[in-house]
């Protein structure tokens, strides 16, 4: 296996892998709760496979992205430009965000878009340790009855799906696995 | 299919397509604007659910598409194709078979699947338009909620008709928060709108993407002593005898006589293949 480069780690067949990684992305969001598997290139340190292959599905020269924390590197920035073009931006303009949940730092500092344009709010990708079907009650739209799954901070995603129709949407990741929470579920710690 | 990228559009329009699908299904109902593109074929012939479709496609899809319930019309005809040849997917006529399908004014009558996906196309995305022209006037009263217009518009349709009389794209209200269009389905499938399958819905000369997550509820507005009701004609199909499916008039000849068929063309040749039949179906065979 040649080295690394900031060439690598892309699609290999970018339309299919891309339709692949979006199908994925767009059952989660519809269905909140499930968990799907993602995967496409090899991502530089320290990004998961799944956020990685996100990146790559949804970002281009049009989205502005931030990278948080350790997801900072000179090997990221690289890899992302190369890849999207994307520029790398502020959390409070950026439409993604990846990095682990206490890295990418108090929610308020990210878009939830305005009243006659809620769909003009950040998109944060959380790298999490842990992925599961349990945990915090989820009800809402795409659930039939109650989904659950391992949320990061129950209080702070409470409050933004409060916010509801504005507020952010958030991809779980987790090595090859994402599952999705769009700001329409409801969040309650007992069933 | 090499002169062209899989499912015909660029990757970046893709990709800025597939933003904005993920955040409808992340606000159901709320209409996402997005930079629609020309297509092959005019406006009004299905772009938004051609560019929708374009950008949910995978290889291993089979795809199914209708026009007002028919697989053989042509509009149904040329988006299959249009698809075979820039995407080299499987297509079918058969609802069971389909994991996309593409609607014009129909939700087939055949109960949608967890793993499906239907999309629609959309001539009028708004349902206020026709009450309200402005863009920025409509725009506030989503943020606002403010959908007194809309029960005054079907409250006149009940002062002058005795009942309300919108029969298609009749509106409904999706997750308790927005008034949406649900497309010029006949107001008879209003009550499929809460289905297993994902919904997506297309406006290509409006630009404009929305969705409806599964499990979702829809409620199709209306009055407490004049409850909806999801109408179609009072007639079993005269091909296949069903007495549930949406029926199309047809016209047999100058004389008056006339026949109603199923409007779901893939529904009523399943019901003849197993032995169903209508008044007239004999005659239609001979």
């Amino acid at each position: 296996m040649s080295t690394r480069t900031q060439f690598s780690g892309g699609f290999q067949n970018a339309p299919v892998d891309a339709a692949h990684a979006f199908r994925a992305a767009m059952t989660v969001m519809a269905r909140p709760g499930e968990i799907r598997h993602l995967t496409g290139g090899q991502p530089p340190e320290p990004l998961s496979v799944a956020a990685e292959t996100l990146l790559l599905t949804l970002c281009d020269p049009d989205t502005k992205v931030h990278l948080a924390g350790a997801a900072d590197t000179d090997a990221v920035r690289h890899w992302l430009t190369f890849h999207t073009g994307a520029p790398l931006s502020a959390a409070a303009d950026a439409d993604f965000a990846v990095g682990t949940w206490s890295e990418l730092g108090p929610l308020s500092t990210y878009r939830i878009g305005t009243a006659e344009y809620p769909d003009r709010s950040a998109t944060l990708i959380v790298e999490c340790d842990d992925l599961q079907q349990a945990g915090a009650v989820l009800r809402g739209p795409g659930i039939k009855d109650t989904a659950r799954l391992n949320l990061p901070d129950v209080a702070a995603l409470q409050a933004n799906a409060a916010l509801y129709p504005l507020g952010c949407d958030f991809f779980l990741t987790c090595g090859d696995r994402v599952a999705a929470l769009p700001r329409s579920t409801q969040i309650s710690l007992e069933v | 299919m090499n002169e062209y990228n899989f499912a015909y559009l660029d990757e970046q329009t893709k990709r800025m397509i597939r933003r904005a699908i993920l955040k409808g299904l992340a606000v159901p109902g709320y209409q996402v604007p997005f930079a629609s593109r020309e297509m092959p074929m005019p406006y009004g012939w299905g772009t938004g659910g051609v560019q929708v479709s374009a950008a949910t496609l995978t290889p291993e899809d089979t795809f199914k598409v209708i026009d007002q319930g028919a697989d053989d019309t042509t509009n149904a005809v040329s988006i299959r194709k249009f698809f075979e040849n820039t995407a080299g997917v499987e297509t079918t006529e058969e609802t069971e078979k389909a994991t996309v399908i593409q609607t014009r004014h129909r939700i087939p009558e055949a109960k949608l699947r967890e793993d499906q996906i239907i999309v629609y196309q959309v001539p009028i995305p708004e349902p206020l338009r026709f009450l309200e022209p402005r863009e920025t006037e409509t725009r506030k009263m989503h943020s606002l909620e403010e959908y007194g217009l809309m029960h005054v518009k079907l409250y006149e349709d009940i002062s002058q008709h005795g009942a309300i009389s919108t029969a298609y794209a009749y509106p409904v209200k999706v997750s308790d928060r927005y008034v949406m269009d649900p497309s010029p389905i006949p107001k008879f499938d209003n009550l499929k709108l809460e289905m297993d399958a994902i919904q997506l819905f297309g406006a290509g000369r409006e630009q404009r993407i929305y969705a409806v997550p599964p499990h979702t509820k829809v409620v199709s507005l209306d009055f407490e002593d004049y409850p909806f009701e999801a109408t179609k004609a009072n007639h079993p199909c005269d091909l296949c005898g069903a007495e549930d499916s949406y029926l199309d008039e047809v016209i047999m000849d100058d004389a008056g006589n006339r026949m109603f068929v199923c409007s779901d063309t893939d529904y009523c040749r399943s019901r003849r293949e197993v032995g169903h039949v209508g008044r007239l179906a004999k005659e239609d065979a001979a």
